[in-house]
């Protein structure tokens, strides 16, 4: 089983690593949200009734629109990035590079997406 | 330029359970784009362009169930809930319950080090495979 590693929990959550670790760490909370809320999503339609009605109207609230849209655009195009990344590892040696053409898509995209989601706000 | 770090897929090898999904995760993303792109495709030629705004489009995008075009001003939703849109729908499903687990388990062997704690994380993660596997294509069977 993987790798051995004798580092405690909290050592764990504390870990600051180098370049593009700022993008690691929105990607994985980009995919917790996901996870947690569209499992929540699935539930609640499952379940239905008042309990699921409540859940999925959260759906409807800006608030919770921008949240999760955060997640799903960033950990799609970062997702893009690494994946592109891996499987032609050459360009590894860009990473820095393509962190910034990253950015350069999402803040814009995201930047739309927002203001989209305010003006439409009930 | 630093030495090289970096290897070949071919050179690294996939010989274990964790490398077969370390490429699944990589290519189940592109799957998703895939599928995504295709639903929302299918939207503009089932007619969306006249009968959806950009987020309900987005929205049938992420999920190509009928449910999510409910509340639009599409007239007929027969054509939405067929089962070549299900079918879609399923596989999407499934490559994202797939993906994601996955990445649950990976974020989760970052913390929990120990060797029965990953025992159990593993033994959960394929019973929420299996539950949410289920759960969602029965809703998207059944809607």
């Amino acid at each position: 089983m993987g790798l051995k590693r004798n580092v405690s929990l909290s050592a764990g959550l504390r870990y600051k690593g180098p370049a593009g670790y700022l993008t690691y760490i929105l990607h994985r909370i980009g995919g917790l949200g996901m996870a947690i809320f569209i499992t929540t999503h699935i539930l609640a339609s499952f379940v239905g009734g008042r309990t699921g009605g409540f859940f999925n109207e959260m759906y409807e609230s800006w608030v919770f629109q921008i949240f999760i849209f955060f997640c799903v655009l960033f950990h799609a195009i970062n997702g893009l990035r690494i994946t592109i990344l891996d499987l032609f590892p050459k360009l590894l040696d860009y990473q820095k590079e393509a962190i910034w053409i990253e950015w350069a898509v999402f803040i814009p995209l995201y930047a739309i997406s927002v203001l989209v989601i305010l003006r439409t706000a009930a | 330029m630093t030495t090289k770090r970096t290897l070949s897929i071919k050179q690294r090898g996939l010989t274990n359970f964790e490398a077969i999904m370390w490429i699944f995760t990589r290519l189940s993303a592109l799957g998703m784009y895939a599928l995504i792109l295709f639903a929302v495709i299918g939207a503009l030629i089932m007619g969306a362009r006249n009968q959806m705004n950009l987020a309900d489009v987005m929205r049938w995008g992420f999920m190509p169930n009928v449910t999510h075009v409910q509340n639009t001003d599409v007239p007929d939703l027969g054509l939405w809930a067929s089962p070549f849109w299900k079918l879609t729908a399923s596989a999407l499903l499934l490559v994202a319950v797939a993906h994601g687990v996955h990445g649950l388990v990976v974020i989760a062997d970052d913390y929990i080090a120990g060797e029965g704690g990953r025992k159990i994380v593993r033994l959960l993660s394929i019973v929420m495979m299996i539950s949410m596997s289920g759960i969602g294509l029965y809703l998207i069977w059944t809607s």
